[in-house]
């Protein structure tokens, strides 16, 4: 008996012993295999779950990004590295990597995350440890409003994407009688409101303004409510995973209306659940079609050689975002001559980029954080096929 | 106000009738088990969705060797079910062995958190395969019966708007109806049914008539499981598109429906399943008119709860169930 104790005593001693040395040998890791000091840029975005197509695609854009710029890191001394995070579009699991980036020192700034829910409590604890993030995603309007000095974001808020797409939606497709249906999430009720208030203004009627919840696959009684009312057009805000089997069902009940959403519609996956159904279905997007541009033709070959897989729409973001967080922290190295720059020299120099050429728009962010340049992209399925069809650009 | 909701209630009946049929059969399985064991087999919920899984990779083997094209659909259906359902069965048969039979004069919360922690397990199985072979965790199956069907209810009733269904409702309905009245029939009438319901009524007696409790407990576990599967392939067949996260959310309304209708009692859960599908749909449709917006379709779930709550008030034992003596 008493050997028994002693051995297990033995093994569990080795196994915290292995753990706590597990924990130092990662953390030590502020000079690289070479010697060379290493930096770590951290992507925070959904890699399992529901909206794991897009968080990917985030990761892909940043690492894609850094592998282009290794070299020029490499030559001033330092090795560049990612470490991707899983936030799981789960504001818990956001706030607890954001602890566990913040106590890793190598990690010179985050770029993520997809979800405003998860990016609003997580930057608070960014704001905590000066460390620079840059969203590639995140439209919610508390994002940047809070003044936090080191959130930024390239892409369009919701309080322009709504009001974008209602344009769209009365002056162009010159709907009278809208029904709306949100997720009840940060993102798709600010989504929902903001294109109801803009809607109203512009002289559409509201005839409905209804809720569903997440992770549910029957919304029949919600898409009946509206087939009742016999709109002309059906706002989602919300995510594919539920937009996909709402535009499947209201089909289903004869509404070949026009089905529009916002950016989180903008996903291969939306046509793979939706099927057929997905034709006439608009969304409002903050991120443009990479192949109407030169460079984004380019990058879209060059993504698919690296990853064998086909852009998402937040792919050349993520690209942009690091491309921008580089550049930020190359200034600040170039600033502390040529040595590791603080945390707070990078998240300065980041909000001072005023005039970034990004692969479909510049990049400048105003004082706030917000991207001055920003645009929000209407897109048409015409077919059961992704992309979609760029329709519209709207700016400010 | 009132025009408007008995204009919508064939559409609400159609769509509550399908969800409910769904609830109905999930939740036998729970109120077959709980009946047995006294055990709520949480891991039901993943059974449901393990057969939804099963079914549509069956599905999508059959059409990629164009085994589709060739049959009629309704018969590669019922290739489908049956094979689901027998993957299924035995899936909870092994549970039952591997899980909750060394556990069976533990504590009952242990078993609890045993049923809870195979669920998280079958969860995560099912979504680490969906992900190797299509690199995404939701799967859309191609669907089986897209006809749509135009349902002339304001002939009978000039207040009554139209409904409107696919083929897959009138399938889905047919089926689960079929599965009630065999397993009826089964529980009721046949020799293993007796079995079951009298190791049910007590367990150690009815070993002393001879009755084998390890090899009924597992035919229960086999018969409620296959007919969890098979709803999984009904509920595949209707909506589409499945992750292996469906079984959460079903599984405790299923749970829900099962306790209103009291625990333990097989058409109790059926009747339960029904009214809380139709319940919700109802609610999901009619709240925000009743309520003038005041609470929007979001609240359909408080809705079929309060009812939930209401009955359990003035019925603890649940619409069906029997007050039960306390054994002495």
């Amino acid at each position: 008996m008493k050997s028994k104790k002693i051995v297990s005593l033995i093994t569990t001693a080795a196994l915290a012993f292995g753990i706590i040395s597990g924990c130092s040998s990662s953390k030590d890791g502020s000079s690289g295999s070479d010697g060379k000091q290493v930096i770590k840029i951290a992507t925070q975005s959904p890699l399992s779950g529901g909206s794991a197509t897009l968080g990917e695609a985030i990761k892909l854009g940043a690492q894609m990004a850094i592998s282009d710029q290794k070299k020029a890191f490499a030559k001033k001394g330092f090795d560049l590295q990612l470490v991707p995070y899983d936030d799981q579009a789960d504001p818990k699991k956001g706030v607890s990597n954001a602890q566990q980036i913040g106590s890793d020192k190598s990690i010179l700034g985050i770029i993520g995350h997809l979800n405003s829910g998860v990016t609003i409590p997580a930057s608070e604890i960014y704001e905590k440890n000066q460390l620079a993030m840059i969203s590639p995603a995140a439209t919610a309007t508390d994002v940047t409003d809070r003044g936090l000095k080191v959130v930024n974001r390239i892409c369009a808020r919701d309080d322009f994407q709504g009001p974008a797409g209602a344009e769209f939606a009365v002056n162009t497709l010159k709907a009278k009688k809208i029904f709306i249906i949100q997720d009840k999430t940060a993102y798709g009720s600010g989504l929902a409101e903001a294109f109801r208030d803009a809607a109203k203004k512009l002289g559409a009627d509201i005839v409905g303004y209804e809720g569903i919840t997440v992770g549910e696959k029957d919304f029949n009684g919600v898409v009946g409510q509206a087939a009742s009312k016999k709109p002309d057009l059906i706002y989602f805000g919300g995510v594919y995973a539920e937009g996909g089997l709402i535009i499947k069902q209201a089909r289903d009940k004869g509404l070949d209306i026009p089905i529009m959403g916002g950016d989180a519609l903008d996903s291969s996956s939306t046509v793979q659940i939706a099927g057929d159904s997905v034709k006439n279905v608009y969304l409002s997007s903050v991120a443009g079609d990479v192949t109407k541009v030169e460079a984004g033709k380019k990058f879209a070959d060059a993504y698919k050689a690296k990853f064998n897989k086909n852009v998402e729409s937040y792919s050349s973001y993520g690209y942009d975002a690091t491309g921008i967080l580089l550049k930020a922290i190359m200034s600040a190295i170039d600033k502390n001559d040529g040595k590791l720059p603080t945390r707070e020299a990078v998240s300065q120099a980041v909000r001072t980029i005023k005039d970034y050429q990004g692969i479909i728009n510049k990049v400048g962010f105003d004082d706030k954080g917000d991207n001055k340049f920003a645009k929000v992209f209407i897109f048409k399925f015409d077919k059961a096929e992704y992309p979609a069809v760029q329709q519209k650009a709207i700016s400010k | 106000m009132l025009a408007h909701i008995i204009q919508t209630l064939p559409q609400v009946i159609v769509d509550g009738l399908t969800l409910g049929v769904v609830y109905a059969v999930v939740a036998i399985g729970y109120t077959m088990v709980y009946g047995i064991l006294e055990l709520i087999n949480f891991a039901h919920g993943e059974i449901f969705m393990s057969g939804a899984f099963i079914g549509t990779t069956v599905l999508l083997i059959l059409s990629s060797v164009g085994f589709l094209s060739s049959v009629p659909a309704i018969l590669a259906f019922i290739i489908i079910i049956v094979i689901a359902s027998i993957a299924t069965g035995f899936l909870g048969m092994g549970i039952e062995r591997v899980a909750y039979r060394p556990l069976r004069n533990a504590p009952k919360l242990i078993t609890l958190i045993t049923a809870i922690g195979v669920s998280f397990l079958l969860q995560d199985i099912v979504r680490f395969i969906a992900e190797l072979k299509t690199g995404n965790y939701i799967v859309s199956a191609p669907s089986l019966f897209n006809e749509k069907i135009h349902l002339k209810t304001s002939s009978i009733l000039p207040q009554f708007g139209d409904a409107l269904f696919k083929s897959s409702f009138l399938v889905v309905l047919i089926v689960a109806i079929i599965m009630l009245i065999v397993l009826d029939f089964f529980v009721n009438r046949t020799k293993w049914g007796m079995a079951m319901r009298a190791v049910a009524q007590d367990r150690e007696t009815a070993s002393l008539m001879s009755i084998n409790v390890n090899k009924v407990i597992s035919v229960t576990f086999f018969v409620g499981s296959a007919l969890g599967g098979a709803t999984g392939v009904l509920f595949m067949v209707q909506y589409g598109s499945i992750d292996p996260y469906i079984g959460f959310i079903l599984g405790i309304k299923a749970f829900t429906a099962a306790v209103l209708g009291g625990i333990g009692n097989i058409r109790g859960a059926m009747v339960g399943g029904l009214l809380i599908g139709l319940l919700e749909m109802f609610a999901a449709a009619n709240l925000s008119t009743i309520t003038h917006g005041a609470f929007g379709a979001e609240y359909k779930d408080i809705f079929a709860f309060a009812i939930l709550i209401a009955v359990l008030i003035f019925k603890p034992e649940g619409l069906f169930g029997k007050a039960v003596v306390e054994k002495v």
